[in-house]
Order: structure tokens, then sequence, then C-alpha cells
């Protein structure tokens, strides 16, 4: 039986139901020390002084001047310390570090810190800070503007998000071969190890383990390059191997989170219906420092004329600076903010003709041979049409769509798509590789590739098992070491199975050729042990400008049509939401129960985006950093979410697969807000709560 | 403080107040019962104290006297619950997935119980990587309910 397909026993074992699995928090080391972050309150200024007000025994104390290398989070740009110098830029920006051995003494040490303060920015539209800029120019929007029967104009709002990864970050520092190693809860191994060359300088000893990992989606990309760096530093100091957890509340007022937007668009249609030039303005909320802003950026641009046709297109697109921590990487990157504003603006289009949604939108979908935003020529592996008919046929939308009018019930849809891997020429750049050996316990997968709850494991031996032709029970995977496995590049973007897992089919296949017809045990027995490494080559067709932003931005993507159906109470603004369709394709699945859970919980976090999920900012600071007042869907929050996984082979993935990460994240909150406009609430903004509701104007 | 974990009498030299949480996983070496937030909002540290699912990161240790906890090690290796969880992937990251079992087994009295039923027993722990359905599944099979709560189609 081909282990592909098939819902074979997750390699995670029974570990994680019997509690045994081991997580940050749960390491000891002899000898182990606390560590703490003591961290800026105001958001701009400088510090004037730095004061210990408490008995230094046993304590070590690490400021900026400890840095043996560079004081930089070596990511994209250059410019966030690991620890203030004197400049601070944000609330809660790590300034000083102390460990000690005994939690509750490190949790009294008082430290004041005195501060000239500066005027703090907040507001993303008076920010003239540049972090990057994006042009996409296809045909001629101005003209075909003024050609357009009609012309739409609308204004679309998203809020901050929290992952909400219920294990908060952490990792453990331990003093090793007069280097560190660096255990921790992290998405990319590597990033935090490019980060800590940078701290410690080129030639340290170091490497970074990931431990069992309590949740990611995003959160924990970039933010545990900067606590590795402390407790290494920490460690380092002391001598001694040292613990840095976040709980909660630390977690969630300085880590990153998801970027609030602002976008606007102007849409030119015809009297029939066609749309004929989109106008669209992106605006992004950086935070203080750049991180990962310019490539969120980047995603949400290339997806934010939607999953439709139209020759004349402008998308602009800026994030900028505020003095706010820095938001990041967050599950749909970018594309949940743009691919909001343009299925709600769809719908407002829809209506502004007098035209049936489902209609326009079937009208105008991408369809293979169009061409995308960024001048993409779409390949046979396109599927806006499918998904869209499947979901309308499923949900008997136009029946509910008319009789719930009226009502206290709603039901709404978006159509949306996700771009897998990482855009444009950046597969190219990161040129991952990936590592099979051959040892005497049978075949070993060696990626930097980690698993987060999504089934990279269970996922990746399935493919080598069906390539090498061997039983998925004999396939083993390597705990993440960047000093033992080959850098696959970052778990993020919907490309460890696309892409790690083309890597590694194509390891499996030469490891196959070398085994002949021998088993890996006789062969291993006859001839002793070898590896197979590789690295990723991107389709040859893929052309990509990164200045003109021309080109293939993605290889292939993933398509989905989400249904939301509400009941709305019309004296308080509640809104219930009883059924979310989910009709998605991503080429095939490979293991279909994780793929269903994958879309299960992606679309939780998407209604959670839609309804839920405020984050209170004052002063530059989440007021509201509790999950006591930050709520997340429960059981009781979340409706019967109904999966239609179809498949639509993409040839350039394992066994035609492709990225199915983020794709659900994209759809739940434009569904919802349509289902709200179906009801008769002019709704452009999210998190849609009762607050927010009882200000919207009536339909 | 002398109270039975996992049906052994253990006796701990804990402060009083000490969080129940803390005591397990330090001073007792039990890591299998987790911290999410230390409010009793999320769940992740949930134990059972006379068969009852309580948040251990709001509970003094003093609390716990004379009573009996189970905490996942509990339940050891093998309970149906835990295969149910890996094999309907009610577990993905499985950080909430102790908690969430032992929460879960507070409808072991329940015979039939409805979809609902599970909702409301579950309600206090929080899971943000599955939607909770994949849960609902484990959860009701183990019940010898129909576990397909949702449907899925793949074509």
């Amino acid at each position: 039986m081909p282990a592909v397909g098939n819902n074979v026993a997750r390699k995670d074992g029974i570990g994680k139901a019997t509690g045994r699995a081991l997580y940050a928090d749960d390491l000891v080391f002899p000898g182990m020390l606390h560590g703490r972050t003591i961290r800026s309150t105001i958001p701009r200024g400088r510090v004037k002084s730095i004061k210990l007000d408490f008995d230094l025994t046993g304590f070590t104390v690490v400021d900026h001047r400890d840095v043996p290398g560079r004081n930089i989070v070596d990511l994209i740009e250059q410019d966030q310390p690991f620890l203030v110098e004197r400049d601070v830029r944000h609330m809660a920006e790590p300034i000083l570090l102390l460990a000690h051995e005994n939690l509750e003494l490190l949790n009294a040490a008082r430290v004041v810190i005195e501060y000239d303060e500066e005027v703090p920015l907040f507001d993303p539209e008076q920010s003239v800070g540049i972090l990057k800029a994006i042009d996409i120019v296809k045909g001629d929007v101005d003209a075909a503007l003024a050609a357009a029967d009609l012309v739409v104009e609308g204004t679309y709002r998203t809020g901050h998000q929290e992952h909400v990864y219920i294990e908060p970050n952490g990792v453990v520092a331990v003093p090793e071969n007069g280097g560190v190693a660096v255990f921790g809860s992290v998405q990319c191994p590597f990033y935090a190890l490019k980060a800590l060359k940078c701290l410690f300088g080129p030639n340290a000893a170091i490497r970074v383990v990931q431990t069992e990992t309590g949740g990611g989606f995003g959160g924990k990309e970039e933010y545990p390059s900067m606590i590795a760096g402390h407790a290494a530093l920490l460690a380092l100091k002391s001598g001694r191997p040292v613990k840095l957890i976040y709980d909660r509340v630390e977690d969630m007022v300085a880590t990153t989170k998801r970027h609030p937007s602002i976008v606007r668009h102007r849409t030119g249609v015809t009297r029939d219906g066609r749309i004929v030039a989109m106008d669209v303005d992106v605006l992004l909320d950086g935070g203080a420092y750049v991180t990962l802003s310019p490539v969120v950026l980047s995603r949400g641009c290339i997806h934010a004329a939607g999953p439709y046709r139209c020759e004349n297109t402008r998308i602009r697109g800026r994030a900028v600076v505020t003095n706010t921590p820095p938001n990041g990487a967050f599950r749909g990157f970018g594309a949940p903010q743009t691919e909001f504003a343009v299925e709600v603006q769809m719908d407002r289009v829809a209506d502004a003709l007098g035209m049936d949604t489902v209609q326009f939108r079937r009208l105008n979908a991408l369809r293979s041979g169009d061409t995308t935003a960024t001048g993409q020529t779409l390949r046979e592996d396109t599927s806006a049409v499918m998904v869209l008919d499947e979901a309308v046929r499923r949900t008997d939308f136009a029946n509910k769509r008319a009789s719930y009018r009226g009502s206290n019930k709603a039901i709404g849809l978006s159509l949306f798509f996700h771009g897998a891997g990482f855009t444009g020429s950046g597969e190219r750049h990161l040129n991952s590789r990936a590592r099979l050996d051959l040892t005497e316990t049978g075949v070993r997968i060696a990626v930097g590739s980690t698993e987060i709850g999504q089934g990279t494991r269970t996922m990746h031996a399935q493919i080598v098992a069906d390539a090498l032709r061997v039983p998925y029970e004999n396939i083993d995977v390597a705990q993440p070491d960047t000093s033992v496995v080959a850098d696959s590049g970052p778990t993020v973007a919907s490309r460890t199975c696309m892409v790690v897992g083309k890597i590694l089919e194509e390891c499996a296949i030469e490891m196959r050729t070398r085994l002949g017809d021998l088993s890996p045990e006789a062969y291993f027995a006859q001839h002793g042990g070898f590896s197979v490494e590789r690295k990723y080559e991107p389709p040859d067709w893929i052309e990509w400008d990164d200045h003109t932003y021309r080109g293939d931005a993605y290889a292939t993507y993933g398509w989905g049509c989400d249904v939301a159906e509400l009941e709305i109470d019309p004296d308080t603004f509640e809104v219930r939401p009883t059924r979310l369709t989910a009709v998605q394709e991503f080429g095939r699945p490979i293991h279909p129960a994780l793929a269903r859970g994958q879309i299960e919980g992606g679309t939780a976090q998407g209604l959670g985006f839609a309804l839920l999920e405020r984050v209170v900012m004052r002063n530059g600071a989440m007021a509201n950093a509790q999950l006591t007042n930050y709520t997340i869907p429960t059981t009781l929050d979340t409706p019967e979410i109904d999966v239609v996984m179809l498949e639509n082979p993409y040839p350039g993935g394992p066994f035609g697969a492709k990225g199915l990460g983020e794709l659900p994240m994209d759809g739940p909150a434009p569904a919802v807000a349509n289902a709200l406009r179906h009801y008769g609430l002019d709704v452009r903004e999210v998190p849609a709560t009762p607050e927010l509701l009882s200000t919207c104007a009536s339909l | 403080m002398r109270f039975t974990l996992n049906g052994t009498a253990v006796d701990v030299g804990a402060h009083p107040m000490a969080r129940l949480l803390d005591v397990l996983r330090v001073d007792l070496g039990l890591t299998g019962t987790k911290e999410g937030c230390g409010e009793g909002e999320c769940g992740a540290c949930t134990v059972l104290i006379d068969g009852q699912p309580v948040c251990s990161c709001l509970i003094p240790v003093a609390q716990a006297e004379g009573t009996s906890v189970v905490s996942i090690e509990g339940l050891g290796d093998n309970h149906p619950l835990q295969h149910l969880f890996m094999n309907e992937v009610g577990a993905q990251c499985g950080i909430c997935t102790p908690g969430m079992i032992l929460a879960a087994l507070s409808l072991e009295a329940t015979d039939t119980p409805t979809l609902d039923d599970v909702k409301v027993a579950l309600a206090g722990n929080l899971c943000r990587c599955t939607g909770y359905s994949a849960i609902y599944r484990a959860v009701m099979k183990w019940r010898g309910m129909n576990g397909d709560v949702a449907t899925t189609t793949a074509t």
C-alpha cells in the first residue's frame, strides 16, 4: 500500500498524547539558571540611566556591552539590536538581561531605567518611514478607470492579530565546546543560527536544536532568533545553562503580530460585469524595525487583486515604520489582509452592478491561460471556478441567500488563492538542501524543516517511502539540529511539503538508483551507509524580475472558496457562525487527515481574525495581553467546519502536492464580512466585534 | 502536603501557596502538564482532582491536600483516548493535548454524549491548531459514537 494519500500513523508517535514529548520548558540541565528580559516601558526615546536596585549575589547581568560580535538580529535588514544601546523605538524592547537560579529572586529583582522620552508615532498613515515600497503595474489603469461604466471605491482595514500558539516562546541555551547549543521552540533553526553567528562572530561554535514546538503559525519564525541570542548571551557570561521562557503576557506584549492593514480599492467594471481596472493601495504597519515586513508586503501585494483577471491593474504597496513592536510573519503573510479587502470590494462591486455575487465572480475568476497582476500566465492547475462552483452547489448558496434575507440569518462567500513557496526568485536564492542518510537503522531524513504540529515528519516520510519504494515505517526523521541536518530553508510560506518534499523525493529517487534492487538494510549490510544530498531546482519556466515585480510570482497556487453562515443578534450585534464550508484545492493531499486538520485549524484562526481577536494598543503596547480579554475561538465559538478537498495536481510538487498551510487563513474573514453585508451591515473592517458592528451603516 | 498522585501517595515539601502546576512540573518532574497562560484561560494545565478537571495553575497545592490528583502521566501510554487523539489528528502541536484529554475524561460517565456535550466539556481548553473538529472526532469515537462530526469530501 502506498503511504502517500493514506492516513498512516504519525511519526510523532504517542508522545504528545502521553505527555512524554519534550518542549523547551520541559528541559532541565544541571546547574541551570533562569533568564529574564528587562524591557523598555516607553515607546520612543533614549535610555538615560540604568540602576540595578537589588542584591546582585548570584545574578548574571548582560547588556549590549557584553555582545562579542555584532548587536544585530541579522534577518533581511540589519537594523534591529538584540539589546538597546541607547535609542528605544518601541515598548517592551529588550534592554537588559538577568539570570539567577532562583526564579523568585529573579522575578523580584528591580531595575530602574530613566529615559529621555520622545514623541512616538503610532498612526501608519502619518508615517514617512518607508520600510518597503512595491509597485505592480499591468496595462493602463487610469485610462481603463476613465472608460469604465462604473467605478466603485472602498477602504478596508484589518487589525493586529496575535498568534496564540498555546506554548509561549522559549529556549534553553547550554554552553558546550567553548560555544553554545540552543534548544528551543523555533520554526526556523537556521534563522536562529544565522542571527547567533552575527551576535557571536562567524567562528563561534553554535548549534540550534528544535525542541517539540507547541504551535508557531509564523509567530516562531523570526522572534525566536532574538530569544536565542538573549539566552546564549546569559549562558556564555554565566558559564551555565540558561532557560528563558516567556509567560503569556510577555509573549503577547513583546513578540510579533499580524501586520495591521489599510487597503484602498478603485475598481472599474463594464455594465455587463467585467472587471476592466483595479487600482489598489496597500498600507501595512510594520512596527519599529524592518524584520520581515518587506516580504509580508510582497505577498500581500501580489494577492491584492484577488483571483480575478483584469488587464489593467495597479497595486501600490508600502510598509511603514511606527513605534510599536515589530509586526511579523503570521500564517498567510499579508495575503489574509489584502484578500479580505478585495473580496469585500468584489461583493460591493456586484451589489453596485445589481449582479449576483456568484455570477460576478464566475465571470471574472482567473482561469488557465489568464494572466495575474504580475503578468504570470496561469497553468492547468488553476481551480478558481472549480472551488467556487462546488462551494455554491454544496451549500445551496442561492436558495439560502434568498430565503435568509430579512431574517437573523445570513450567508456570504469569499473566493481566494494563495501562492505556494517563496515569492518570485526567493526559492532560487534560498538554495535549499535536503539529505537522506542510509544508516544501520534504515533511512533517515535530515532536514531543518520543523514539525510544529502540521505533520512535517509524517508527510516527508510518506514521500520518501513511496519514492524509495520502502515501507513507511522504515523511514526515520532526524530532530532538526543545525549541526546535523541539511538547511532546507525556513518552515514557512507553505513550502515544507511542496518544496522540501520535492527535494526529498529526488533524494529518494537517487538513493533508489544506488540501492539497485536491494533493500536499504541489505545494501547497508553489504556496502555500508551513504548519504544523498540535493538542492532545490525551481521549475525552469519560472521567470521573475525583483525590480519590476513582473513574472511568475509563485510556481503554483492553491485555490479556495469559503461560505460562512451566521446568525446575528439584532440587539447586541453578537455574531454566531453556524457553519463554515471550506472548499479548497491544493494539488493533492499527502496525508488526508493532516491536510484536513490544516484546513479546519486555519479556518478557525480565520474566524477568530474575522470576529473575535482584537488587539487593543495603548501607548504602543498591547493592553489586552492576556487570554482573558484577547479571545481566540473556543469549542463554543467554532462552528461546524465542512471541508472539501478538491484535487488538481501540480506537476512540480511531490506526488502532485502544492502548499497548503496558509491557504485556509485567507477565506474566513471576507466570507464573514460578506455574510454580514448580506444581513444588511456595511462591514469593511475586521475583527467585526459587536462594538464595531454597532457603528456600521445599514444597507 | 500529602495527596494521591496518579494512584500513589506523595508527600511534598512545597510552600502551601505554590501552584499545583509547579509542584507537578518542577518538584515532581512530571512535565506532561503544560503551562499556556498561567491564568486559567487555556486549560493546558488541566489535571483531575477527585475526578474533576481543574486548571492546576490556579490551584495552590494546599488545596490538593488529601485529594486524588490525576495528571496525564496517570493514564499511562495506552489509554484509548490517547491513541484516538493521535490517529484522528486531534493532536497537532500537542501542547494542549494532555489537558484536553484529561478534560475529555470527564465525559467517561456519559454513555451517549452529544456533540454539544463534548463542546461544553472542552470549552475551557483552548486549541489553536485543530479548530477542534478532530478533537470531537477522537472523543466521540472513544464514547462509541459516530465520530464523523463534519464531513470531508475528496474528489
